[in-house]
């Protein structure tokens, strides 16, 4: 027998303000990361404005339940967890039994993870981040570079917290279907070919402006970074390559200096 | 520099470390972004930016998943561009040693990070009662303490890196004995290997990725011989 919601929550909406709290908390909502239970505190922070249109607000047996049940352990990448956000505050005002919410909070923790990874992290930033280098490398000023990269990239950030967020609410505890969103299964492919190409524009066109006119060097410079970038590709799974900088330019700095 | 002097550099470590993680994500933290504010709160944006875009090829390679330990750029950044910008007229190795400064702080900055997830989990631990209770007091409280603490961690990380690396760097240039541009190439040579590694990292695995590589690096190219 497959357990049911109680008392469905009336509106199919929340209040305006309920939202605005919500999504304003939201962006906050990895405040209190850590490595006891990672987001759940953050997730139970970002629900108790839903939480407090319970029947009886508050001060009630069934708010301090849903508030400790929401705040345990949880994980997810940070700009999807809003999916979570808005499906568990769905279904604690829908008075869903308990269990069947534990069971879908630990059944989302993965997939929220591994897609929010790709998307953003493997994705979005890096191609956001590769095509203001392009637009750096090909002379734009300083507030054209900060500007485009920052609208670019929080034009997805946001929409995606948004969309998570009201995606949640709509579908409560069968949200999973939202997960198979074009966006969501082909975005990481599709972002990664445009990342790949902006990569490509991008890294010859920053080092001629960082190195600054002329063009003695440059055919060295590529060399070596092709060079450079092999050595760091086989040494992946023992060195970071910001570390390995670290120690090239600690070096260089000390030959420069006392020579 | 005194106290007074560095207060807003260590501010605005504050609140570009508090962006990484834990508020608003928005990215103001990456170097191409935190390296200009920087700068410009020194008088010097383009010189922010300058060191900005250096540091950004590098920090192409750190991904935030999860639980993982990796550098913090935020503060870092801050470092790396005050340090920049406080020479406007670029003498030779006043790159290299930014973008020294810069590294080492990320490297102390992502250490201090996971002290403060140990933080808050000791947090966490010590108000469980109130947390298994339902008190949205303890929910909230423990949040902002989570996110004041974080501040306070950029802030005071900032302060002292600079007050530390600043004379250092002051102290390098001075004693610089390479050609400028030489050095710069050097730099952004070590940079743009990083980048190279993180991008084959990225986007090996995704079907044709490498064509469209191919074909950017050939416009890229182009585009730097024909300028």
């Amino acid at each position: 027998m497959t357990a049911t919601a109680q008392h469905p929550f009336p509106d199919d909406t929340l209040p305006l303000r309920t939202q605005a709290a919500i999504v304003v908390r939201l962006l906050a909502i990895q405040g209190a990361w850590n490595y006891e239970i990672l987001l759940g505190n953050g997730i139970g922070f970002c629900i108790e404005p839903a939480l407090r249109l319970l029947p009886g607000g508050v001060h009630t047996p069934n708010f301090k339940a849903a508030l400790a049940r929401e705040s345990r352990y949880f994980n997810a990448h940070p700009y999807l967890a809003s999916i979570a956000v808005g499906a568990l505050a769905r279904a604690e005002l829908d008075g869903e039994p308990p269990a069947r919410i534990d069971r879908f909070r630990t059944a989302l923790c993965g997939p929220l993870g591994s897609v929010g990874d790709r998307l953003v992290w493997a994705g979005w930033l890096p191609f956001c981040s590769l095509a203001s280098l392009a637009l750096f490398g090909l002379g734009a000023g300083t507030s054209a570079v900060v500007w485009f990269f920052l609208i670019a990239y929080n034009a997805g950030h946001l929409g995606l917290r948004l969309w998570g967020f009201h995606t949640g609410w709509k579908h409560g505890l069968r949200v999973a279907s939202a997960l198979g969103n074009p966006v969501l299964r082909r975005g990481p492919q599709q972002i990664g070919r445009l990342a790949a190409l902006a990569t490509g524009i991008a890294i010859p066109l920053a080092l001629g402006r960082v190195i600054g006119p002329g063009r003695s060097l440059m055919g060295g410079v590529l060399i070596g970074v092709a060079l450079g970038s092999l050595l760091i590709v086989q040494l992946r799974e023992r060195f970071e390559g910001w570390r390995l900088s670290l120690f090239v330019l600690a070096a260089f700095v000390l030959i420069s200096v006392i020579r | 520099m005194t106290l007074i002097e560095f207060l807003p550099l260590a501010l605005l470590g504050g609140i570009l470390g508090l962006d990484v993680v834990s508020f608003p994500q928005a990215m103001i933290s990456r170097p191409l972004v935190a390296a200009t504010l920087a700068g410009a709160l020194i008088g010097q944006a383009p010189s922010g930016l300058l060191l900005g875009a250096a540091l950004e090829l590098i920090a192409l390679e750190t991904l935030p998943f999860g639980a993982s330990r990796y550098p913090e750029w935020g503060s870092a950044s801050v470092v790396g561009g005050a340090i920049f910008a406080t020479h406007p007229t670029h003498p030779p190795g006043a790159m290299t040693v930014a973008m020294l400064a810069a590294l080492a702080t990320t490297w102390i900055g992502g250490w201090t990070m996971v002290k403060l997830r140990q933080l808050n989990a000791h947090w966490a631990a010590r108000w469980r009662d109130g947390l298994e209770a339902g008190s949205r007091g303890t929910v909230t409280t423990l949040q902002l303490a989570g996110l004041s603490a974080d501040l306070v961690r950029g802030a005071l990380l900032t302060l002292i890196a600079y007050a530390i690396l600043a004379p250092a760097a002051n102290r390098g240039i001075a004693l610089w004995s390479m050609d400028a541009r030489l050095s710069r190439a050097l730099v952004v040579a070590t940079a743009a290997s990083v980048a190279g590694g993180a991008a084959w990292k990225l986007f090996h695995s995704t079907a044709g990725a490498r064509w469209f590589f191919v074909g950017g690096l050939g416009v890229g190219l182009f585009l730097l011989f024909v300028r």
